[in-house]
């Protein structure tokens, strides 16, 4: 296992939301709980079973913050071997469902 | 109709109970995670793979209980088999009309295996106290990977067991059994002997589930309000008698033939025919031998 820390700066803190979760961690899946942080930006955390993809989630969480532009956060992970592409659809998701919005 | 068995946890928790009712019991963002798997250099679960909490059902008060089977197989460990004791407890205390739990568990998880076998003794015991203290209690097993192993054994101790037709449930798991003795005795790649073996048709025809339904949500949450009433009891007398249909049909199995044998044994007409039944099909099809092993059949 690899533990990951992420800090990114900018963006603007969305309306008051419960601390919500989605995804469950398994294989070739991850969950994502997203909580409310008084922080200005967005701070992500990542414990991944695939050791060595340090330089992927960078690339994966900047696309988010940059694509959402939200701060206020705090994101923890789990990840059991997801790939990019579902790892961006679940962070998209979480983010849809602290806005209300039904997938 | 919506696959009760494509669904996670959660998903299955928020469509059988009455909607929005579910108040859970701490919940992810409280972190109480498995403490074994984080040594081990595994990720752990926020929820340690089982939600539980309070809900409605039909407007009665019911606690819940789901177990993630993505998630280790669904394994027991520590602190969720505690979250399974904690709720049965909590039951005593504050007498919902049910304990329901939606099943999904291979057993004890083999990372923390000390823990998880004590884990699940203490939650048999228990779901025991709260069935003799005249709650309902109501197993649903929908979910893929089936109900194996320690839950297994808590499935059969609980009023009520509620399957789908492809849902499966029995003690050791096909893979575990040819490990033990050989594909010659079990092989477990044979899918339709698997479940002929352990699916819901089976454990329907056999007496071991009281309620058959289709993989669908909606089937499993009438089921769900349809036992709430539904108690059997736990007497040494009905435990007894119990045991000697028990014998009884262990005594038509004494070769251990295929389940084809087996349910033609019992009385079933065609038993070749079984597997392509659908639910509304194979329903009628219960042998009078076994149905007094279930609830509501004698």
């Amino acid at each position: 296992m690899e533990t990951l820390h992420f800090a990114f700066d900018g963006g603007t803190a969305p309306a008051p939301f419960a601390p919500t979760l989605v995804g469950v961690v398994a294989s070739g899946n991850l969950e994502v709980l997203v909580e409310p942080s008084p922080d200005t930006g967005c701070r992500i955390d990542v414990d991944t079973s695939a050791r060595g993809f340090g330089a992927v989630w960078e690339a994966v969480l900047r696309d988010f913050h940059e694509r959402h532009g939200i701060a206020g956060l705090s994101i923890a992970i789990h990840d059991m071997g997801a790939t990019p592409a579902v790892v961006s659809l679940r962070l998209d998701q979480v983010i849809a469902a602290i806005q209300g919005v039904t997938p | 109709m919506h696959s009760f068995a494509e669904m996670s946890a959660r998903e299955r928790l928020a469509a059988l109970v009455d909607a929005g009712s579910f108040h859970e019991w701490l919940p992810p963002s409280e972190r109480v995670t498995s403490p074994h798997l984080a040594q081990l250099g595994v990720p752990a679960a926020f929820d340690d793979g089982v939600a539980i909490g309070r809900a409605t059902l039909a407007g009665r008060a019911v606690f819940v209980a789901a177990q993630e089977g993505g998630f280790m197989g669904g394994g027991v460990g520590e602190v969720h088999g505690a979250k399974l004791v904690g709720l049965l407890r909590r039951a005593l205390r504050d007498r919902p009309d049910a304990v329901l739990v939606l099943a999904e568990s291979g057993g004890v998880r083999l990372h923390e295996a000390n823990a998880g076998l004590i884990a699940v003794s203490e939650v048999m015991r228990a779901l025991l106290d709260v069935r003799a203290a005249g709650i309902a209690t109501v197993m649903l097993i929908g979910g893929a990977n089936g109900c194996f192993g320690g839950m297994g054994i808590v499935a059969r101790c609980a009023d009520t067991v509620v399957m789908s037709d492809i849902a499966r449930h029995a003690m050791s798991g096909p893979e575990v059994i040819e490990s033990a003795h050989g594909a010659g005795e079990f092989d477990s790649r044979d899918r339709a002997l698997v479940w002929r073996t352990t699916g819901g048709k089976h454990r329907w025809l056999c007496g071991d589930c009281d309620v058959l339904v289709d993989d669908d949500a909606a089937a499993f949450r009438d089921a769900a309000i349809a036992a709430l009433d539904a108690q059997r009891p736990l007497t040494l007398e009905a435990l007894q008698q119990e045991s000697a249909l028990l014998q009884a049909r262990a005594d038509l199995d004494d070769d251990n033939a295929d389940a084809f044998v087996l349910w033609s044994r019992l009385g079933v007409p065609d038993a070749r025919a079984v597997p392509d039944l659908d639910a509304d099909a194979l329903r009628p099809l219960r042998p009078a031998a076994v149905a007094a092993l279930a609830r509501g059949g004698a």
